[in-house]
C-alpha cells in the first residue's frame, strides 16, 4: 500500500441511512473530507454523531448508503483500513489491571512499523506512570493513554470520540496540540464533541448533525457568518414581520440580515455603530421590545444553538 | 512464533505471528495476576483434591479415594480456567470495550480467539500437570490406562467449558456471567462426580447429573483412568456437548 495522493477525499459518505429498529439514527447523510482535514461533528445528544463515527470506523454497517475510507470500504476491507487508522472510543477500551507501558507494547505489535511506544508516552505526559495500571489513573490519564495507542501505528487517519471529554484544562490543551501536530503531519482527524470551543480551535471545518441528518457543514467562520467583527446581533422578543424584516434590512448601513431563528438576527455590516442607533431608534418608534443588541461576531456556540434548534422546529 | 524480522515480510502473516506472541502474553498475564483467578485455578482444586484424598468419606469399593478423584479434579481445572477464569474476564472485557477496541487495530478475531485458545490451554497444561504430580507423589497414585485418551479428552472438555464460559461471556451481562459461571461451578462441583460419586446423590437428580457436561467429562475420563477405554454413551455426550457449547458460542457470542 503506497501512500495516497495529499490531495482527494479521506472520507466519502454518500446517502448514508442507520435505524435501530424503528428508531432512524442517521438519516441520508452525504459529506465527503479531504486528506489532512481535521473535521469535528458536533450536535446534540441523540443526533448520531457516534453512530456516525462508527459507521465510518467500520464498527457497524450502514442500512444504504456507501462508505469509503481510503478508498475502502472500512467494514469490509478491514484488513486494508485498519492498519491506516487510528482511533479512541468514547470510552474505555482498556484491560483494566494492564499496566499503562504493558498496553503500549501491546498496541504496538498490531502494527508493522509503529511509532516508539516511549516517545508516545512522554509525549501524553504518561512516561513516569507507566508502571501503573489503567484503571489506577485519573478519567483524563485514560484519554491520554487511549489517545497514545491510537496513535501507536502512524495512522493516516484519526477517529477520535469525544477526546477531550473529562479532561482538566492543561490535559485538553496537550491534547490539542497532538491532534494539531498529527494533522501538520498530513493525518485526517475526524473527532466528535461538545465542546464548541474545541471544534473551534481545531477544525477546519464543523459539520452539525441534528436527529441523524446533516444540516450544515462549513468552516467555523463561515458557520458563524459574516467576516471580521462587523456583525450586529440582536435579540427581539417577537420574531419580525416579513415587511418589518424587510424595512431592517434596508436600514442605513445593513448589508445583509440573517435570520437565525425565534426572533434573533445577524445583521451583516461595515458600521456596527451606525447601524447599532439606525436600528434601536427604529425599534423604539415601533415599540417592539428587545432582549438585547451587541456587536460582533457570533459565537459558534450560539450559531449551533440557534440550527439546532430551528431544526426541532 | 518469537522474533520474526520486522519489516521484511509480504502479506501480513508475520505482523499476526507478532501480535499472536504479544495477545498471549498479555492474557496469560492478566489471567495470571487475578489473585481470584489464582485461588479457582489452582487453590481450589489442589485444596480438593488433598482434602477428600485424606479423609476417609469417599467409598472405598474401587481402590484409593484419589483415583477417584484425580480425574474428577481434572475436570474441576478445566472448568475453573475455560469457563469461571475466561468467561468471566471476556465478560469484563467486552463490558469495558476492551474487546471493541481490540476489533479497531489490525489484530484480527481468529488471531485474539487463538491466543485466548492458547492462554487457556498453557494454563491448563499447567494444572493437569500439577495435579498428577500432587496425586502421584502425595498419595501414589500411579497412572493407567491410554494416556492419548485422556489426552483427547482433556482437549474436548477443555474447548466444552470454554465454549460455556465464552457463550456467557458473549451473550450475557457481565454481572450475570460473574454469578452465572460461578453458580455453574459450585453445581457442577457438587453433582457432576468430581468429589462426590453421583450414585451419592438422591436419586431424582441422579440421571441429570449424569447427562450434564461435568459428569460425562468425570466419568469418561475416569473410565479411560481405569484402563476401559472411551465408555460409548459419556463420550457421546461429551461430543454432543462440545458441539452445542461451540455452536452456542459462535452463534450467541457478541463483540460490544
Amino acid at each position: 500500500m503506497t501512500a495516497a495522493a495529499p490531495s482527494g477525499s479521506a472520507i466519502s459518505l454518500v446517502g448514508v441511512s442507520k435505524s435501530y429498529g424503528d428508531r432512524v439514527v442517521v438519516a441520508d447523510l452525504s459529506l465527503e473530507v479531504e486528506i489532512g482535514e481535521l473535521v469535528a461533528v458536533v450536535g446534540p445528544n441523540g443526533a448520531g454523531k457516534t453512530t456516525t463515527i462508527e459507521m465510518i470506523e467500520g464498527y457497524r454497517r450502514p442500512d444504504r448508503g456507501t462508505i469509503r475510507v481510503l478508498q475502502c470500504d472500512p467494514a469490509g476491507d478491514t484488513g486494508r483500513v485498519r492498519p491506516l487508522v487510528g482511533l479512541m472510543l468514547q470510552e474505555g477500551g482498556i484491560y483494566p489491571t494492564i499496566k499503562v507501558g504493558e498496553v503500549m507494547r501491546l498496541f504496538s505489535s498490531y502494527f508493522q512499523d509503529p511509532e516508539p511506544g516511549e516517545a508516545l508516552l512522554e509525549r501524553v505526559g504518561l512516561l513516569e506512570k507507566a508502571d501503573r495500571r489503567f484503571r489506577q489513573l485519573s478519567g483524563g490519564e485514560q484519554q491520554r493513554l487511549s489517545l497514545a495507542l491510537a496513535l501507536v501505528g502512524r495512522p493516516r487517519i484519526l477517529f477520535l470520540d469525544e477526546p477531550t471529554a473529562g479532561m482538566d484544562p492543561r490535559a485538553r490543551l496537550l491534547t490539542w496540540e497532538i491532534v494539531k501536530e498529527n494533522q501538520a503531519q498530513g493525518v485526517t482527524v475526524v473527532l466528535t464533541t461538545h465542546s464548541m470551543e474545541e471544534a473551534e480551535r481545531l477544525a477546519d471545518r464543523v459539520a452539525i448533525l441534528k436527529d441523524g441528518a446533516l444540516i450544515a457543514f462549513d468552516s467555523p467562520e463561515r458557520l458563524r457568518g459574516g467576516s471580521g467583527p462587523d456583525l450586529l446581533h440582536v435579540e427581539l422578543t417577537e420574531p419580525l414581520t416579513p415587511d418589518q424584516l424587510d424595512v431592517v434590512a434596508h436600514l442605513t448601513g445593513v448589508d445583509h440580515v440573517q435570520d437565525r431563528g425565534r426572533g434573533s438576527y445577524d445583521l451583516a455590516t461595515s458600521e456596527p455603530a451606525v447601524v447599532a442607533v439606525g436600528l434601536t431608534s427604529w425599534l423604539l418608534e415601533r415599540e417592539l421590545s428587545f432582549n438585547q443588541i451587541r456587536i460582533g461576531r457570533s459565537s459558534l456556540e450560539e450559531v449551533f444553538l440557534s440550527l439546532t434548534e430551528e431544526a426541532a422546529e | 512464533m518469537s522474533s520474526l524480522p520486522l519489516g521484511t515480510r509480504r502479506g501480513s502473516h508475520g505482523p499476526q505471528a507478532r501480535a499472536f506472541s504479544a495477545q498471549l502474553r498479555v492474557e496469560l498475564l492478566l489471567l495470571l495476576r487475578q489473585p481470584e483467578n489464582l485461588l479457582v485455578i489452582l487453590v481450589l482444586p489442589v485444596l480438593l483434591l488433598v482434602f477428600f484424598a485424606g479423609i476417609k468419606v469417599l467409598p472405598s469399593q474401587n481402590g484409593p479415594p484419589i483415583y477417584f478423584l484425580v480425574p474428577g479434579i481434572l475436570t474441576l481445572a478445566l472448568m475453573s480456567t475455560g469457563m469461571v477464569t475466561l468467561g468471566i474476564s471476556t465478560a469484563y472485557q467486552r463490558y469495558y470495550r476492551v474487546l471493541k477496541r481490540l476489533g479497531g487495530t489490525p489484530l484480527r478475531r481468529s488471531t485474539l480467539v487463538l491466543a485466548k485458545a492458547a492462554s487457556v490451554l498453557l494454563v491448563e497444561l499447567g494444572q493437569v500437570a500439577l495435579v498428577l504430580l500432587i496425586a502421584h507423589f502425595g498419595f501414589r497414585w500411579e497412572g493407567k490406562g491410554a494416556w492419548w485418551l485422556l489426552g483427547i479428552l482433556l482437549l474436548l472438555g477443555s474447548f466444552t467449558f470454554a465454549a460455556i464460559g465464552l457463550t456467557m461471556a458473549g451473550g450475557l451481562r457481565a454481572e450475570l456471567t460473574l454469578g452465572g459461571a460461578n453458580g455453574l461451578y459450585i453445581l457442577f462441583l457438587v453433582v457432576g462426580g468430581i468429589a462426590l460419586p453421583i450414585g451419592q446423590l438422591p436419586t431424582l437428580i441422579q440421571p441429570i447429573a449424569r447427562v450434564l457436561p461435568a459428569a460425562t467429562f468425570s466419568s469418561s475420563m475416569r473410565a479411560v483412568m481405569e484402563g476401559h477405554g472411551l465408555p460409548l454413551l459419556p463420550f457421546a455426550l461429551c461430543l454432543a456437548w462440545a458441539a452445542v457449547s461451540g455452536l452456542a458460542a459462535v452463534t450467541l457470542f457478541r463483540w460490544e
